[in-house]
């Protein structure tokens, strides 16, 4: 192993972040801002309170978790777009490296920054909405697990994509849809019937569940399963960035 | 020649999925501490022979050792062991220079090491640029600066894929000055280079490929002497009807009567006694010359030949 590229490749991408750091850290901080004084203080002063929670409180989890996916496939397909666009992964590729450099040190950058910007909207939501954590370590557990595994999707958008608007729109088609339908801002038992079934097959449900049981220790989902799911779709994308870079797919020719 | 080459290539073939053949069926053995030049047209096969050797590119067929070590089988020793400098301007453009050579030495595998980043940037000339962005670069120093991260991990083979395409007269002549450098510290160089002059100045042995086939590798000199031609030039005070016999069948005469030419391939011939003999015999005959002139074949006509006669 290479501990040394590691290390490289790693301070290389969290350089670019803080070189970067309004786009990177600022902007999704106010976005996330803007959520919490429409819908926690403006509009969830009018609403019931769900399980027990207030709703300004209820949202907290959902929205740093609608952050952390929407955050953690654009730093990590970028971080590895970048190269393949300017032309400089030829030297990823002549260098002496297996994937497990590879994704140690891009996926794991790009995690760090997730989590790093996690935290600070958690720190920014506390100036509007009171919550408390009751599960913190594993509150701390799925949001490192939920950052590495959708950084390991944005890596897997990253290699596939041949052009600037591929790297745009799944984040836009896909992933916000189900972002906003996977229960940021309701419980899916709020749903009638069918939608709620429908929605069990939305792989954000499961996040959003697992990370808002860990605050409030109630979920529509066991948060045994919610920590299944995100394994699940974790080993899948590993499997994934394996095969591409063992058969070189777009990367060697 | 050594026996221990420090690249070995054997029977390497690459079909590309649009079913190019780019290679086909390179042999190849480069000595340790040699400048080798690959000449080739556009399109002859020399990025995709580098590319393999690098791990840009995967191989059809065939192997490739690198300092002794497969390139397939052993990819982390063969790559530690090679810097790549590609033909195209790539660089993190936001970076800085140091930054950008501190990654380089990094990924591959080194622990970092101030001073022999500083060795590299100074030997490059690039030690005031060290906390410039790269995107404010001239197109010179940003091939420098490839050039820097190609050495930042202290490579024992560089390969140099058109090193000083787009650079001006000075700065080609600087580029060629590195690299002798290089060699002098052991490092063996193999580069690719379509400006032949760059080869005739720079390289031990020259390899030429066309349409994916090497067709030659031969020694520098001895491939000048041996394809090269030297031509003589006579310029008579006073025009001639016809050739002088007797002195050499190869005279020509042009047409308005006043040079005599011979052609003299080098292979058969030795030159200088040839002209000797030619000039002795012109006087000897009383016939009077203002001028001698004579002209090797450089390196250029040599390929052109050579790649011209096979298409």
């Amino acid at each position: 192993m290479n501990l040394q590229a590691i290390r490289a490749i790693y301070l290389f991408e969290m350089s670019r972040t803080f070189r970067t750091l309004l786009q990177s850290i600022a902007s999704p901080v106010i976005s996330t801002a803007l959520y919490f004084i429409v819908f926690g203080s403006a509009i969830g002063q009018h609403m019931a309170t769900i399980d027990g929670v207030p709703y300004g409180a209820f949202i907290v989890p959902g929205l740093v978790m609608m952050t952390l996916l929407t955050q953690s496939i654009a730093n990590a397909s970028f971080g590895i777009y970048l190269p393949r666009f300017t032309g400089t992964i030829y030297e990823l590729l002549s260098a002496p490296v297996s994937v497990v450099e590879v994704l140690a040190g891009y996926v794991g950058a790009a995690a760090s920054k997730s989590v790093l910007l996690g935290a600070i909207i958690l720190v920014t939501a506390r100036f509007f909405v009171p919550f408390e954590i009751v599960h913190p370590v594993w509150m701390v557990a799925f949001l490192v697990l939920i950052a590495v595994t959708f950084s390991l999707f944005g890596f897997i958008l990253g290699l596939w994509a041949d052009g600037f608007e591929k790297l745009q729109i799944v984040p836009l088609m896909i992933v916000t849809p189900l972002a906003f339908l996977g229960g940021t801002f309701y419980s899916i038992d709020m749903l009638p019937g069918i939608w709620r079934t429908v929605s069990l097959f939305n792989p954000v449900v499961y996040l959003v569940n697992g990370f808002r049981w860990s605050f409030y220790g109630a979920s529509d989902v066991s948060p045994g399963v919610s920590f299944g799911m995100t394994f699940v779709f974790m080993a899948l994308c590993v499997g994934v960035v394996t095969w591409m870079f063992r058969t070189g797919y777009r990367l060697r020719t | 020649m050594a026996a221990d080459p420090i690249v070995v290539v054997s029977g390497l073939e690459k079909t590309y999925e649009t079913g190019f053949k780019a290679l086909k069926g390179i042999d190849l053995a480069i000595e340790r501490g040699e400048i080798f030049a690959l000449l080739g047209p556009n399109g002859a096969g020399k990025t995709t022979l580098i590319g393999i050797i690098c791990g840009l590119v995967r191989p059809t067929s065939g192997t490739v050792t690198a300092d002794g070590h497969d390139i397939v089988r052993d990819y982390r020793a063969a790559r530690a062991a090679i810097g790549l400098v590609p033909q195209e301007l790539a660089t993190d453009t936001f970076e800085t220079v140091w930054n950008t050579v501190s990654f380089s030495r990094g990924l591959f595998g080194l622990p970092a090491d101030r001073a022999e980043v500083e060795r590299v940037l100074r030997e490059l000339s690039l030690w005031d640029k060290k906390d410039a962005k790269i995107k404010t670069l001239s197109g010179g120093m940003k091939r420098r600066v490839l050039i820097a991260k190609a050495l930042a991990h202290e490579p024992r083979i560089l390969f140099l894929d058109e090193p000083t395409a787009g650079v001006d007269v000075e700065l080609r002549r600087d580029m060629w000055g590195i690299v002798r450098r290089l060699r002098e510290r052991g490092v063996t160089i193999i580069l690719t280079t379509h400006y032949i002059e760059e080869a005739e100045e720079m390289a031990d042995r020259i390899g030429v490929i066309d349409k994916g086939e090497l067709i030659l590798v031969e020694e520098k000199h001895r491939l000048m002497r041996s394809l090269g031609r030297t031509r003589v030039s006579v310029g008579l005070r006073e025009a001639l009807i016809a050739v002088p016999p007797g002195i050499d069948d190869r005279l020509t005469l042009s047409s308005d009567g006043t040079t005599l030419s011979l052609v003299l391939d080098g292979e058969t011939e030795d030159d200088d006694d040839s002209i000797a003999a030619l000039v002795k015999a012109l006087s000897a005959r009383g016939i009077d010359f203002k001028t001698i002139n004579t002209t090797r074949s450089s390196l250029e006509e040599i390929f052109i030949d050579l790649v011209g006669s096979r298409s």
